[in-house]
């Protein structure tokens, strides 16, 4: 029996009659092999509701020959609960878990059945933020600390919860679920596409060009028209810009952790220049409003490429002086080399993404496995990757990104002329009936996967969100493991995952 | 080494705004909308329709910058009637004056209302506990702008602290998710008297997106007096420095 309708990321959205719907067993099978080949992960895995009771689909990626595999099943009325794949795989973790909390299906022999983010539809009430089951541990020697929700900065909220033998780390958990604001129920309330895209834009605010493109491919999928190359180009330069910002952040916030104000303060000026760049595009310094769906607001006019031009040849000309005084900084070295290991095959097995995974040695980047947009006709891109799996390595990873993502901007809009007639966006396009349609877009953190299923009247009835933060949380507990408790701060700028994102 | 680091001073130079109050944005910023009423109303009635935030009316035009995201949508379906400018100033003392009317030309901030103990107390140093129930980052990343090299507002005294024991007031972010809605309320009760509230961000201001959300918990605005209502998705770095200022500066 065939398991999976084959597709890719750039072909138009999936008729749900062509989703093979398959006994859970033969699935459960089929992974349990499949998985173990590092070629191989989960990108989304969510149930839905039906009149049978509950629908599964679950999409796999296949990095090495960009395909997308797309499976469904539905479970008897009488099931009582699934085999876990986590427990095989922990890479379907947080997916099993969220169907555990908001449908209470049990996934037997599941090793951590624990709530993901108390989200308001919940099925279980008595379940709350304050009686999250921390893992606990017994011993005269041992104490924990508590930190949060609300931590000693300017950012969201989480609680992380450490076990400690002196100073040293044993087990850090991290419970989040503070910031969930229902978006992916928002979403759907009406089918105003103005407000969908912006709901998209505020999954989270740092990565708002990621997010709101992985709306737009997935509603342009379910429409029937072309898009314009130009746009394609212009929605690259507008991701690569956030990439830029986000890393040059990083970067200062390393060294403000380290106390290393030069770097902090350079860093800031230069992020400043940055999405002051993206500001003088579209008006917002975060991108906001700049990706529509099916068209633009902002097309770029001559004026405006020669802004980019002039401002991120002078970024990337200072970013280097900075990157190459890092590289042979001894103190800093010594700070950020053999801290938070995540050795490559703990980083592929708990199913890390994005520049998490570049910095592991894990090569997992949709630009280059599952291209869409320019990326897919015109740029090859050519992962960065980084052998150390700790902290350095994150940051180098973002060092050698910065200027890579630079080049793509400069190299691209050297020579291109905008025609600045670019289409306006469309807000009430008729989408394809009965469909799924999803989109994998490479946002600076890294995959960001939006799944949406339509009804006969091409209505999105459901939608799914992924940042890829949902894979990586578990990366930042496993790197704390037995490092020094003042190493957390680091350890955690050097992932900078994102709450809002994962809370939803 | 040392030469890399003296051609990264050079290379950085002097990054300071030296007059944080007459900085002009790029013109694509969209700050302070004009409105006008004309006879017709078929464009106002389709941008009113599609604003994801009904911030807009039509009988009279009005706009809430407290609803707004600054999106530009609205002045693409009604040019004649919308126009954004880059006023990058937008507090408000109340609520009610985020509420932008037709002919009005520049945004309202009220004196009247303001304690006069927060000059007293808060005219030299203010250290404020930023708390983020729902914030999506952005507005977090601007409000750490303002203490930043190009912003330094710590120049005048103000900053974030990690105590709200050390803290004189409170800046709210994000639409108040239900899970953080008690985590907030501890908070600004932990902070001792006299004390400031500020709401920042249109998603604080009145829920945007999120305001119909089953998964927000609002009642924290209900119980406790705002000081400074601050618009924006995200509030430029530009407008909480103005507002701030505007709040602690002594009555004359
Ligand atoms: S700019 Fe503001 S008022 Fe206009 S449509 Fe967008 S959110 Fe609504």
């Amino acid at each position: 029996m065939k398991l999976y309708y084959i597709t890719n990321n750039t072909a138009s959205a999936v008729k749900i009659a062509d989703i093979p719907v398959v006994d859970y067993t033969e699935l459960y099978n089929d992974l349990a092999e499949r998985m173990t080949n590092s070629r191989y992960h989960v990108a989304h895995y969510f149930a839905t509701e039906h009149e049978m009771g509950l629908k599964f689909y679950l999409i796999i990626l296949d990095d090495e020959c960009g395909e997308v595999l797309i499976s469904s099943f539905i479970p008897d009325y009488y099931t009582r609960g699934l085999a876990s794949l986590t427990a095989l795989h922990a890479q379907f973790h947080p997916f099993e878990r969220e169907m555990y909390e908001l449908y209470g299906i049990p996934f037997n022999n599941h090793p951590w059945l624990k709530p993901l983010r108390f989200s308001h539809d919940r099925r279980n009430r008595e379940s709350t933020m304050d009686s999250y089951p921390f893992y606990q541990m017994e011993g005269d020697e041992l104490h924990e600390v508590n930190v949060g929700p609300i931590h000693a900065g300017i950012i969201e909220p989480g609680a992380f919860r450490f076990i400690c033998s002196g100073e040293q780390v044993l087990h850090l958990e991290i419970a989040l679920g503070y910031q969930h604001r229902g978006v992916e129920g928002e979403i759907i309330r009406d089918d105003n596409k103005l407000r969908q895209t912006l709901i998209a834009e505020s999954i989270a605010g740092d990565t708002a060009v990621g997010h709101a493109t992985a709306y737009a491919e997935l509603v342009e999928k379910l429409g029937e028209e072309r898009i314009d190359e130009e746009l394609k180009l212009e929605r690259m330069i507008a991701l690569e810009l956030e990439r830029i910002a986000m890393h040059i952040a990083d970067t200062g916030a390393l060294a403000t952790d380290i106390g290393f104000q030069l770097y902090q303060v350079a860093c800031e000026a230069l992020r400043t220049v940055t999405i002051n760049t993206t500001q003088a595009w579209c008006g917002n310094r975060f991108g906001k409003s700049m990706i529509r769906p099916f068209g633009t607001n902002h097309p770029l006019t001559q004026a405006k490429v020669d802004t980019i031009i002039k401002n991120i040849t002078d970024v990337r000309r200072r970013y280097n002086e900075l990157r190459e005084d890092i590289l042979q900084d001894n103190t800093l070295l010594a700070r950020f080399e053999q801290c938070g290991l995540v050795p490559t095959e703990e980083m592929q097995r708990i199913g890390g993404v994005g520049m998490a995974a570049r910095s592991s040695n894990l090569k997992r980047d949709i630009r280059a496995t599952h291209p869409s947009g320019y990326y897919a006709t015109e740029l090859k891109h050519e992962p960065v990757l980084k052998s150390h799996c700790d902290v350095m390595s994150r940051l180098a990873t973002r060092l050698d990104e910065v200027l890579q993502s630079a080049d793509y901007v400069l190299n691209t809009l050297k020579g291109y002329k905008p025609t600045e007639k670019l289409r306006a966006p469309q807000y009430d396009a008729k989408l394809q009936a009965d469909a799924l349609s999803f989109s994998l877009i490479e946002g600076w953190r890294g995959e960001i996967c939006h799944v949406a299923l339509t009804d006969n009247e091409g209505r999105i009835t459901k939608y799914k969100v992924k940042d890829p933060s949902v894979h990586n949380w578990l990366g930042l507990a496993i790197a704390v493991r037995s490092e020094g408790i003042s190493d957390f701060p680091i350890n955690n700028k050097s992932f900078n995952l994102s709450y809002c994102g994962h809370d939803l | 080494m040392i030469f890399g680091k003296a051609k990264i001073l050079r290379s950085h130079g002097w990054q300071y705004i030296p007059d944080l109050y007459s900085v002009t944005l790029t013109e694509e910023f969209r700050g302070f909308p004009l409105l006008t009423e004309t006879d017709d109303k078929q464009d106002l009635e389709r941008a009113a329709k599609i604003c994801p935030t009904k911030a807009i009316t039509t009988e009279p035009l009005t706009l809430d910058m407290g609803r707004c995201l600054f999106c530009g949508e609205c002045q693409k379906c009604a040019p004649r009637n919308i126009k954004f400018t880059n006023e990058h100033r937008l507090a408000a003392t109340r609520r009610e004056d985020l509420i932008v009317e037709a002919g009005q030309t520049a945004p309202k901030f009220d004196t009247s209302v303001v304690r006069p103990e927060i000059a007293k107390y808060f005219g030299k140093a203010l250290q404020l506990r930023e708390v983020s129930a729902g914030g999506d980052a952005s507005i977090e990343m601007e409000l750490g702008a303002t203490g930043n090299v190009n912003f330094d507002f710590g120049r005048y005294g103000v900053g974030f602290t990690a105590s709200p024991r050390h803290a004189d007031g409170l800046v709210l972010t994000g639409p108040i998710s239900a899970n953080m809605a008690e985590a907030l309320d501890i908070c600004y009760n932990s902070i001792a008297e006299p004390k400031i509230l500020v709401v920042c961000g249109s998603e604080a201001v009145s829920g945007g997106l999120y305001a119909d959300s089953p998964a927000v918990d609002r009642k924290f605005l209900d119980k406790y007096h705002v000081d400074l209502w601050l618009p924006g998705a995200p509030t430029h770095p530009l407008c909480f420095i103005e507002g701030i200022t505007k709040l602690r500066a002594k009555k004359k």
